[in-house]
């Protein structure tokens, strides 16, 4: 605020003034690129259609993993930090299983759909089985003693445990594996292009194809199912109540620590699911790819508002199409800088999120 | 007449401070009994030992023949314990009927595995618990327009009959109710005390209440506990502790037991 105090002795609002050249600066910084994007948008039509298709099979799979987070910090308040390194292992996990499936690209697809719907929730299974054991063994002690710090920093040291895991995952050679996992363990290791690529809307020059409407399609599902599970059934209620208030959830009758499990448990399955998306789509896995997708997607819950579920949905569908006009629009180099400053006016105005509650209460 | 709450020698510190000491208190079964005292007395923390927020330091405290010392707070409230809180604690984000729902947790078994293949047992239970919560917004007199309404924009008596009705939702056979009428006009007071003794006669809850309300209290207790600096001064029945000098000297502080005495003797004069 630059409202002068009586005490003040300076009469020039040098504060306000600074302010005001700030802004004039940016908006002028901003104004002559925003221009020539837009020009660009409307003079290639369907390039502009195809960056939005783009964006919105990646905001797909970042809404599945921001779900994570916000499922959990909705409950519990924690940076769960190991998460996206969690969808790493999905993604690992996922791949181990093709192999020792041996699908590969020959594979009808009679045996290849149900073999994937099998592998797709094993994956789901073993991520969140994994998540939920990590709240039980790491966490889980930590809560209510000392400070919220405790289980941040251990959040942070078991990502680095993950990520170690991964590496490790890559010298793996056991022979059911079929060797999926290549000759270099630091390597990325590659998928078999195992979802079509046909283009469905092949000779409008616009490109979206049936691996995307998979990865999206799959990826609604199972929003929807959450969204569902959590509005409408018993343990969806019991989560919300301990998320409101804990020890009136607990005199309610509700089990806390089981209720935390569960977001552990659905935040882990929603992980695995993204990763073993991404690596089909992407035709690729890395030990270290968690980091990124984890910070995109945690900034894509705290853009819709931590703690709300389709507030993640909807700041995850954001930062896609974001980030994929601006790789194409701007430079793939300053994505992160516009996704991040878009981030940035979002919270100076609304600093809950777009649909965070500001009048969350905390026991 | 069985004793439905037996508590001996509870005692709660917190560092070097004693909360509540070495405190005996029966609840009869059926029962309207109030616990009543200054402002500090321990009385909510005796509240939430029972309820199991809070391990005493001491002491046993027995419920229907089973002791609560040690039980996590979701086995106590399965164990037939309902509460409501002093400041109240709703799901501000939640409707109306959903906070009752949660209230039905205990009672309803779908697990994950149930939900996720969505048995149609599993819809069943559901759309019968919204049924029961329905039935128990009505019982507690909370208009059925407002049902749907998220418990935070609820006017502030609705929420009080709100939080009764969820409590009621676990199926309690005892029912504490802690400070029910605390911000309420006379007139709410007055059907809220209706309420209190519906519950009991045609439920046949037992109901612990702790209560400021002076005339609240002796109006609808059949006994009443007092603490003062977490100690028990008085129990007895509401004339018993009326005429407590003990009692009114807590209250009033030390000399106004005498004067209040005086007092009356120049009026019967």
């Amino acid at each position: 605020m630059a409202t002068m105090r009586p005490s003040a002795i300076r009469t020039v609002p040098w504060r306000l003034l600074g302010q005001i050249a700030v802004v004039i600066f940016c908006l002028l910084f901003l104004t002559i690129p925003f221009v020539e994007m837009v020009k660009a948008m409307i003079a290639d039509p369907q390039l502009l259609a195809r960056q939005l298709l783009i964006g919105v099979t990646n905001g797909a799979y970042i809404a599945l993993i921001a779900l994570g987070y916000t499922l959990v910090y909705g409950i519990v308040e924690l940076i769960n930090f190991a998460h996206g390194d969690l969808y790493m292992l999905g993604a690992f996990f996922s791949l181990s299983l093709i192999g020792a499936f041996s699908l590969t690209t020959e594979t009808p697809w009679s045996i290849r759909a149900p073999i994937l719907i099998v592998v797709l929730i094993a994956t789901m299974g073993f991520t969140a089985g994994l998540n939920m054991l990590v709240d039980r063994w790491a966490y889980r002690r930590l809560r209510g003693v000392g400070s919220r710090m405790a289980s941040l920093i251990s959040a942070i040291g078991i990502s680095f445990v993950f990520q170690n895991l991964g590496l490790l995952w890559g010298y793996l050679r056991f022979p059911f594996m079929n060797g999926v996992m290549g000759s270099n363990a630091v390597a990325p290791k590659s998928f078999p292009a195992l979802l079509p690529s046909v283009n469905l809307f092949a000779g409008t020059g616009v490109r979206f194809g049936a691996k995307d409407l998979i990865v999206v399609g799959v990826s609604v599902v199972l929003l929807i199912g959450l969204y569902l599970f959590v509005s409408k059934t018993r343990l969806g209620k019991a989560m919300r109540a301990t998320a409101q208030d804990r020890d009136a959830a607990a005199l309610m009758g509700i089990d806390v620590n089981r209720t935390i499990s569960l977001a552990f448990v659905l935040g882990g399955a929603l992980a695995g699911a993204s990763g073993m998306l991404v690596g089909l789509y992407n035709g690729t896995a890395v030990f270290d790819m968690g980091f990124t997708a984890g910070l995109r997607s945690f900034t894509a819950a705290v853009l819709g508002g931590i703690g709300n579920i389709v507030g993640a949905m909807l700041g995850g569908l954001l930062i896609g199409i974001i980030s994929a006009l601006s790789d194409q629009y701007i430079s793939t180099k300053w994505t992160n800088a516009v996704v991040f400053g878009i981030l940035v006016i979002i919270l100076v105005f609304r600093p809950t999120g777009l649909l965070g509650d500001d009048t969350v209460q905390k026991a | 007449m069985t004793n439905i709450l037996e508590t001996r020698g509870v005692t709660k510190q917190f560092g070097g401070l004693t909360a509540v000491n070495d405190v005996n208190f029966n609840v009869r079964q059926g029962s309207i009994t109030s616990l009543i005292g200054p402002n500090g007395a321990g009385k909510t923390t005796f509240f939430n030992m029972i309820t199991g927020l809070y391990v005493p330091t001491a002491g046993s405290i027995v419920f229907s023949g089973r002791s609560l010392v040690g039980l996590k707070p979701h086995d106590v409230t399965a164990a037939g314990i309902g509460r409501t809180f002093q400041n109240i604690r709703l799901f501000a984000n939640m409707t109306a009927v959903e906070n009752v729902m949660v209230g039905m947790h205990t009672r309803m078994r779908a697990g994950v595995l149930g939900i996720l293949a969505n048995v149609v047992g599993v819809r069943r239970e559901e759309a019968d618990s919204r049924q029961k919560a329905h039935e128990l917004l009505d019982y507690v007199g909370l208009d059925a327009s407002r049902a749907d309404d998220v418990s935070k924009n609820l006017p502030y008596g609705d929420q009080r009959r709100l939080e009764i009705a969820r409590a009621l939702a676990t199926d309690p056979q005892l029912l504490l109710l802690d400070e029910p009428t605390a911000g309420m006009n006379p007139q709410e007071t007055a059907e809220l005390t209706q309420l209190i003794r519906r519950i009991r006669d045609e439920r046949g809850i037992t109901i612990l209440l702790i209560e400021h309300d002076m005339k609240l209290v002796m109006d609808i207790s059949e006994a009443i506990t007092v603490l003062d600096r977490g100690t028990k001064i008085a129990e007895g029945l509401p004339s018993d502790i009326r005429s407590n000098e003990q009692v009114i000297e807590a209250y009033l502080g030390r000399g106004a037991a005498a004067m209040a005495q005086k007092q009356t003797q120049q009026g019967g004069a």
